[in-house]
């Protein structure tokens, strides 16, 4: 805590003598001149920081097992945020070279993270959808002869195996092609769960909006209601109760859980929607409309909706990354996505014990951080590209 | 001032209203089970006896609506009703003793989980704040890019990834923390602020994730509008116009955004808690929902309901509160 | 010769849209001597008040100088560093903003604003600086001064606030203040007291003002000289009676012409004629609130009524009463001799294509994802049927008469189209229903004067060729003068006073018609002077519009 201390007053006086010396080089320039001794002691830490992190990856790198193991996780983080900052560069170069006026524009204004997040998703989509293709082995295949709990890396020094470069799980199944997979059930459950809750959220929304009186008032307490029970807990709740009906019913627990994750995340689309729609329902031209005698159809599909997809669209980012964590949660918690369907909740859920190896193997305690990995790196993602849009459409005003 | 009252109250009674409506909702989805709870606790090869009893023991003979208003009288006593697992054990035994109640087991964990959640509010409340004001101020410079980044990443990883990524560091490969929150009653006030420690830092991340955006976006808007162009240009220092003219009047936005985020973290103890085994209300819920135990999982569910709701309604007054609008009306 | 008190060469100012820098001031000179009052005059879009804010070295998020320099009494603001310019603004350069109710602080009263400056300039201790407050609270005429300093400001009426903020302005005695517009807001008959009182104590302190407008009434009352912007240039600077007197540039005698259009008288209307517009004693409330009482009017055939009142008087309620959207509550509205359902879901086709409606911001009277094609188009197609080439050829035949040309304007979308063209497009819309009738709703208020001119011309060119009746909505007395044929004042929801309009602008008046005829700035520099010379300084305004 002394040394602590200590350290801190010493890059206090680093921050005094840094400003001090810009001043006396550039003459006084406004910058300096002007900058608070907060900002000097910021861009010291930063640096401090910076030269902290340069110092842990040549440990990393170190010769030492020992050593090089501790620092091993930092090592793989500095490499993969310098590989995915790169990609994303190229991606951006890519974009801006080839493609239509529209698509080179959008290109042209986008920061590295929207395209790092632009990327990332067209990955994901490429390995949902060709999953079947794409995975060396069954999602379910316990492959015969070969060992449960093969370390990832592929090194058979380490107890690893080429043939299973992201190694076997519990029971013998491969992790890669259970990863890929995963993708495909993930994924693909969240997005149909998403685009029913706007489906139902929207339609309602938008209704309220446009006829308003009572219907309006009954939706919207009714949503209230709803939203004042947190939603992952609510969620819980209902897959109890469907928990028991599906095996009477003879439908999956899954469809349940797409149901009831999309009706309770209605209930945030319908306000957004609601609120969108009231705003461009006041509009002059739509008032003009009505006292032309256009009919709802018209008003709805021809005036409303078009000057909504812009914030629906990123509501849809949003609201994806939203049921996606959910459902992560819930199959992580055990009431999910029900095996055998790979799912990368699931997955770290199995493998979450081999974190306790690290130290010694630190390979073997990247597979339940590489599916917790895939389900941040999407939504990151998307996060990234609905910011980005946000941004965009706020305009100048940030 | 008796205008400002007048909206409190309501607002009280609107809450009181919305929580009532919830325990209805709860009640009626979970007698929504088909079937008879009996059967399915005491599985297919039950006798018609034991079905008999059990439902006898628990109320389920009842008409819906009788059933809801007992429970509800119930809970206003503070008697959340048996547990299943705990009847059902009772009724094979043949002995009515020793039978937990609802309450009995919540209490305890109720205590841990509000312990976890004021240790995780004390660090990331200020920490939160001050990041986010910072990066209000400095917007556009490269530690707002960089905490604007962070900070979309922790809102993006799901719980579980970051309470790995922190056992990872803190526990294993520096064992400085227990990755194992192991507590119960009785222990040392440091030993437990220790096992919590680790728990709390996962809550840390995604809750200081989410409120330091609100309060850096609440801020910069503040700082858009014209009366802080005005002090600036009465000449005032830099210090000035934050303290005296833009703090006043951020205080309303700043409640709300801890408000918000402490609802939810009602939602972030269930996995954080799993992950950690720590013995506190989200683990018990998870639990009961995997074995069923209908009492358990309903009383579970009206008091995060409740708390939510509470601070909801918390948020709300302080900002009708911290209004000069309303505190001085015409 | 003394040194210039304010001295500006070759300012250049940049603004961000987009990642783009894109210039707003391209090199402009300003020369301000002690005690003098420059009036900056422009168009919306000018940059009159990032150009008055770079006087005081200050500029917004999003904007840069990039050239040039500014010198306060022999102090360059651009080089000067962050601390001596604090010592500067609120000490000697004092700033009046636009919307005064968004500038006061809301978490704090009056007075505490107010000594602040003084108090942390160290210029006065606070309780001088509050007895100073009381006393400049006097001389700018604001009621109860002894407590009025005591309120928040939400507890504050728009003009007393305005004149809070000068008297705020005020309380270092600094050298020179920047006003920006300061009363674009307001209601002319409160605009008035305030323009009052601004000059009064930028006289009394011998204070050197820039006074930055669009009005060029205001300007001429205010300053001793003026300089008018155009798009970031200047066009020309002159002493006030001569810039009046004899503008030497194109665009200034244009800016100047605006106000002399005026159309020709129309015949009387034929006795016994059967009015297109019938309004008969209509009373109507929003919810409990009443807001019409017993309005009656006729418009005839090829006429236009002019409505005119204050915000609040209940003219835009009598205009959605007609349209159908505000049922009344008694009272009826006839159409050509028939009575017109009060709702209009409950109007034939016909009829709701008989009343068309023209808005006064184009900007969200315009679907921003329909072309002006198909805006216009919808109309014909959904009241006359038209489609195909019949319909395109209506659309074009729509454009030419508001002159914009078919081929260039038709795939725009609205936003690619400036404040007066969306304007016209609106024009077109209400056109294209070919009603007998077209409600004109402040329609060119948000819009430039040379602009809103254009817009006037062509709607009474329509007029003469289409025998369309109008009903314009306005607080406007110089657009009343040009357009109207008849008059009718509104105060508080009720008709003040109707009739013809030559009769109306000539006296007896009804008092209020007077206050607002009387309080309409005009061009002649004289004017404030002497419409206060006769009503008696102490009675400025009059105790109709000091409510509060």
């Amino acid at each position: 805590m002394m040394w602590f201390a200590i350290f801190l007053v010493g890059l206090a006086a680093i921050a005094w003598a840094f400003r001090f010396a810009g001043q006396a080089a550039t003459g006084k320039a406004p910058y300096f001149r002007d900058m608070t001794f907060g900002v000097a002691y910021g861009y010291v830490i930063g640096a401090a920081v910076l030269a902290w992190l340069a110092w842990a990856y040549m440990q990393g790198r170190s010769v030492d097992p020992l050593i090089a193991n501790k620092f091993f996780f930092l090592r793989i983080a500095i490499e993969g945020f310098i590989i995915c900052a790169i990609a994303a560069w190229l991606f951006r170069l890519l974009g801006r070279a080839v493609g239509t006026g529209w698509s080179r524009k959008m290109f042209r204004s986008m920061p590295l993270t929207a395209s790092f997040g632009v990327l990332t998703i067209l990955i994901y989509a490429v390995l949902a959808i060709f999953a079947g293709v794409l995975a060396p082995y069954g999602q379910e295949q316990i492959i015969p002869g070969v060992a449960a709990n093969i370390v990832p890396g592929g090194d058979p020094a380490l107890g690893g195996n080429p043939d299973f470069p992201f190694g076997t799980d519990q029971i013998g199944r491969d992790i890669l092609s259970r990863l890929i997979y995963g993708a495909q059930n993930t994924v693909g459950i969240a997005f149909a769960t998403t685009l029913l809750a706007f489906f139902l959220g929207g339609t309602f929304g938008f209704l309220a909006a446009t006829l308003g009186g009572w219907l309006d008032q009954l939706l919207s307490r009714a949503v209230d209601v709803l939203m004042a029970i947190p939603s992952l807990i609510f969620a819980l709740l209902l897959m109890t109760i469907a928990s028991v009906w599906a095996p009477r019913t003879g439908i999956p627990l899954t469809v349940f859980m797409v149901l009831i994750i999309a009706v309770i995340d209605s209930t945030r689309v319908f306000r957004l929607a609601r609120a969108v729609g009231q705003n461009i329902v006041v509009m002059d031209y739509i008032e003009a409309a009505k006292l032309r005698g256009e009919g709802m159809g018209y008003l709805v599909f021809r005036e409303i909706l078009p000057n909504a997809t812009a914030p629906l669209l990123a509501e849809f980012g949003l609201r994806f990354c939203f049921v996606f964590l959910t459902i992560a949660a819930l199959s992580f918690l055990g009431v999910g996505i029900q095996p055998p369907l790979a799912d990368w909740g699931t997955m770290v859920r199995d493998l979450g014990g081999f974190v306790n190896y690290a130290q010694f193997a630190p390979l073997a305690a990247t597979a339940p951080l590489l599916a917790a990995g895939a389900i941040a790196m999407l939504t990151i993602a998307v996060n990234f590209v609905v910011d980005w849009m946000l941004q965009k459409s706020s305009g100048l005003k940030e | 001032m008796g205008n400002v009252l007048k909206i409190i109250l309501q607002r009280l009674a609107l809450g009181m209203l919305t929580l009532l409506i919830v325990s209805v909702v709860i009640f009626v989805a979970v007698n929504l089970l088909p079937g008879d709870f009996a059967e399915s606790i005491l599985g297919q090869g039950a006798t018609p006896e034991a079905v008999a009893s059990i439902r006898r023991d628990l109320g389920l003979d009842q008409p819906l609506v009788v059933r809801y208003f007992d429970w509800l009288g119930g809970v206003a006593r503070g008697d959340l009703g048996s547990s299943f697992a705990q009847a059902n054990f009772a009724s094979f035994t043949g002995t009515n003793s020793g039978t937990k109640t609802v309450a009995d087991q919540i209490a305890p964990r109720f205590a841990n989980t509000m312990f976890l959640a004021t240790v995780t509010a004390v660090i990331a409340v200020p920490f939160a704040i001050i990041l986010g004001i910072m990066a209000a101020l400095y917007r556009n410079s490269v530690f707002d890019r960089a905490t604007n980044i962070l900070t979309l990443s922790s809102i993006s990883s799901p719980e579980f990834f970051l309470a790995y990524i922190l056992i990872l560091f803190l526990a294993v490969l520096n064992p400085i923390l227990p990755s194992l929150s192991n507590i119960y009653d009785g222990m040392a006030f440091g030993d437990r602020l220790e096992k919590t420690l680790l728990p709390a830092l996962t809550l840390t991340l995604v809750v200081t994730a989410h409120m330091m955006r609100m309060t850096r976006a609440a801020i910069i808007n503040l700082l858009a509008s014209p009366y802080i162009e005005m002090a600036r240009l009465k000449g005032l220092s830099p210090i000035r116009v934050i303290v005296r003219h833009a703090l006043p009047n951020a205080l309303a936005p700043i409640i709300n955004v801890i408000a918000l985020n402490l609802a939810y973290l009602i939602t972030g103890v269930v996995v954080v808690e799993v992950v950690f085994v720590y013995p506190g209300i989200g683990q018990l819920f998870v639990d009961s929902v995997k074995i069923r135990d209908i009492p358990v999982v309903q009383a579970c569910c009206l008091i995060f309901a409740a708390a939510y709701i509470l601070l909801n309604l918390t948020a709300d007054i302080m900002s009708i509160l911290s209004n000069p609008r309303m505190r001085h009306p015409k | 010769m003394t040194e210039p008190l304010l001295k500006m060469r070759g300012v250049k100012l940049e603004g961000r849209s987009d990642e783009v820098w894109s210039p707003i001031i391209n090199g402009i000179d300003l020369t301000l001597m002690r005690g003098e009052v420059l009036g900056l005059i422009g168009e919306s879009g000018a940059g009159k008040s990032t150009l008055g804010l770079a006087a005081m070295g200050y500029t917004r998020d999003g904007v840069r100088i990039n050239a040039g320099t500014v010198e306060f009494d022999g102090i360059d603001l651009l080089a000067a560093s962050a601390a001596t310019k604090r010592n500067l603004l609120g000490k000697r350069i004092a700033y009046v903003a636009q919307s005064a109710a968004a500038s006061f602080n809301p978490a704090h009263r009056l007075m505490d604003q107010h000594v602040e400056g003084p108090v942390q300039h160290g210029v006065m201790s606070r309780t001088e600086s509050e007895s100073d407050a009381i006393e400049l609270y006097r001389k700018l005429r604001l009621p109860d001064p002894e407590q009025i300093g005591f309120r928040y400001p939400h507890q504050v009426s728009g003009g007393q606030l305005q004149r809070a903020m000068t008297a705020m302005a005020m309380s270092c005695r600094p050298d020179l203040i920047i006003f920006d517009e300061p009363t674009t807001a307001l209601d002319v008959t409160t605009q008035i007291e305030v323009l009052a009182s601004i000059r009064d104590i930028v006289e009394q302190f011998n204070t050197a003002a820039i006074y930055i407008t669009h009005d060029l009434a205001v300007v001429a009352q205010m300053a001793d000289r003026i300089k008018v912007l155009l798009k970031g240039d200047e066009v020309e600077t002159a002493d006030t009676r001569t810039m009046l007197a004899a503008p030497t540039q194109e665009y200034t005698k244009s800016l100047w012409a605006v106000r002399s259009f005026q159309r020709p008288r129309k015949p009387a209307v034929i006795v016994g004629a059967v009015p297109v517009i019938s309004v008969q004693s209509v009373d109507a409330r929003y919810g409990t609130t009443p807001v019409l009482h017993d309005v009656s009017f006729d418009l005839h055939e090829g006429r236009t009524v002019a409505v005119v009142g204050e915000s609040g008087s209940g003219k835009s309620t009598a205009a959605r009463c007609i349209a159908g959207l505000l049922p009344p509550a008694a009272g009826q509205i006839l159409l050509d001799g028939q009575v017109l359902p009060p709702d209009y879901r409950k109007r034939s086709k016909d009829q709701l294509r008989q009343v068309q409606m023209i808005y006064q911001m184009a900007d969200t009277a315009l679907n921003p994802r329909m072309s002006v094609g198909r805006i216009i188009a919808r109309p014909v197609q959904f009241y006359l049927g038209l489609t195909g080439a019949v319909k395109r050829k209506r659309v074009d035949q729509l454009l030419e008469q508001i002159e914009m040309e078919p081929t260039e304007y038709y795939n725009r979308l609205p936003s690619e189209l400036s404040g007066g063209q969306k304007q016209r497009i609106g024009i077109a819309r209400a056109l294209a229903a070919e009603p007998k009738f077209i409600i004109c709703d402040e329609v060119t208020s948000a819009l430039d004067q040379l602009v809103a001119e254009g817009i006037l011309r062509l709607l009474a060119k329509l007029q003469d060729d289409l025998h369309l009746s109008y009903m314009f909505i306005t607080h406007d007395l110089a657009t009343v003068r040009a357009i109207a044929d008849e008059v009718v004042v509104m105060k508080d929801g009720r008709v003040v006073e109707r009739g013809p309009k030559d009769v109306m602008f000539k006296p007896p008046h009804d008092p209020y018609t007077e206050l607002l005829l009387s309080s309409v700035p005009e061009m002649d520099p004289d004017w404030l002077t002497n419409l206060l010379a006769e009503r008696g300084v102490d009675d400025i305004g009059g105790a109709a519009v000091d409510k509060m």
